[in-house]
């Protein structure tokens, strides 16, 4: 079979032009840059190439017209390895990607080189050589956006997980940290989260701290009442905290009416919330006369 | 009026309300808007990217940073091929919405912004267009 023949021909080549193949093929791709961001050492760029045309040089021998077949099997993998680690160090797609295409130039200068080539036989081994190098690149691409995706997907599950946390103040007094946007599905599940630790802590105070939030429009403001409500028919009050001054314009001219105690600061809002529950904060002194540090004064009055 | 940046973005899906934002913050601040105004600018973006993709079927915003003279601004384009509005009169009225809304997003958007327009035509789609410039 003639393609038999060319890839035989071109693993002989290979073979035995490698002395002159690998220096050119390492010089460009340190011209291209490939080390100047000091993510990789030359000592394992050269270990990289030489292991990579060595894996080049045994598929082209058992014969493997195309990159899909088995014969390409190490040389693939080793590429897909290649540039999963390369897209975590940080490489561009272009800078993956020129590790294979630089390896054109050397390739062809050496068939050029080779006099014993007839030009019909010259033009079917750069052709060969061509769409080889071609498909492998185009397969360093496609694994380097398989481990970006990776990447992403990853991140995505976790801010997920991010899930925003109902935290304890103090007995019944509840405070609800909100961060990031309230226009998705996650405030769905922050907000039942709320309500659910209502009840669990039987809380009589719930504080919803929009300092984490960039932008406040209307759908939010309706997230917002909407929590606001059934805190209120389950027994608890709830507080906004956080409300900034551009915020607090903003709100203004869209002309929601947020029918709640809102506050500055989430302290402001746990000094509404203790002055409700019948608490106060205040300074003790310590035994030799200095302040000591303000605690929490749990005199209940009343009973 | 001179524009210095145009940028074009698609709404189809939430997340690309989202990315709306984003982008009107990053051109705000380019802009030289103040964070006030940012606030603003970026509100009536998100309302009207919502409205864009709630009720428009979809579309796609305009990001303009424009100069007249001394002054800068920022300039929304929000076009949609959706139903349109049958009663723009109605529609802009505080409280009055076809959805589950608060019905607020259009008046209130035309509050955050110094100059507002809106045209629709039934059966064409709607285009709404605010700017907010450096106070």
């Amino acid at each position: 079979m003639a393609a038999n023949e060319t890839t035989n021909a071109l693993a002989e080549l290979v073979r035995d032009n490698e002395k002159e193949i690998l220096p050119e093929w390492l010089e460009l791709q340190k011209r291209a840059g490939s080390l100047q961001t000091g993510r990789i050492t030359e000592a394992e760029l050269s270990q990289q190439s030489a292991e990579f045309l060595h894996l080049l040089r045994s598929g082209l021998a058992q014969g493997g017209g195309e990159v899909a077949s088995s014969a390409y099997a190490p040389a693939r993998e080793f590429l897909s390895n290649l540039s999963r680690s390369r897209a975590l160090q940080g490489f561009s797609p272009t800078e993956t990607a020129t590790f294979v295409f630089s390896l054109k130039q050397p390739l062809f200068n050496s068939l050029n080189r080779d006099r014993r080539l007839a030009p019909a036989e010259l033009a079917r081994a750069t052709w060969a050589f061509s769409i080889l190098l071609d498909e492998l690149g185009l397969l360093t691409f496609e694994s380097f956006q398989k481990s970006r995706e990776e990447v992403i997907l990853r991140q995505q599950r976790e801010i997920t997980e991010l899930s925003t946390p109902v935290v304890k103040l103090w007995d019944g007094i509840l405070a609800l940290p909100v961060i990031g946007t309230l226009d998705s599905e996650r405030t769905q599940v922050v907000m039942e989260n709320l309500l659910q630790h209502v009840v669990d802590d039987s809380a009589e105070i719930a504080i919803i701290d929009i300092t984490g939030v960039p932008t406040v429009d209307t759908l939010t403001a309706q997230h917002l009442l909407k929590t606001v409500s059934a805190a209120r028919l389950m027994g608890a009050d709830c507080i906004i905290s956080g409300i900034r001054p551009q915020i607090a314009q903003t709100i203004v001219h869209l002309g929601v009416e947020l029918n709640v105690i809102s506050k500055a600061t989430l302290a402001d809002a746990f000094a509404v919330a203790l002055r409700r529950t019948n608490r106060a904060v205040t300074k003790v002194k310590s035994a030799n006369g200095e302040d000591a540090k303000a605690k929490v004064a749990s005199a209940e009055k009343g009973e | 009026m001179p524009t210095t940046r145009t940028d074009r973005l698609d709404i189809r899906s939430s997340d690309d309300v989202v990315k709306v934002r984003q982008q009107t913050r990053t051109m705000a601040v380019e802009a030289g808007l103040s964070l006030v105004d940012q606030t603003k600018i970026i509100t009536a973006a998100s309302e009207l990217a919502r409205n864009t993709l709630d009720y428009g079927g979809g579309g796609e915003i305009c990001l303009e940073v424009i100069h007249d003279g001394s002054r800068r601004g920022l300039r929304l384009t929000f076009e949609d091929r959706g139903p349109g509005i049958a009663d723009l009169a109605q529609a802009m009225r505080d409280g009055f919405t076809t959805g589950s809304g608060l019905g607020l997003g259009l008046g209130g958007a035309k509050r955050l912004s110094n100059e507002f327009s809106i045209e629709s035509k039934l059966g064409i789609g709607t285009k709404v267009t605010i700017a907010r410039w450096k106070a």
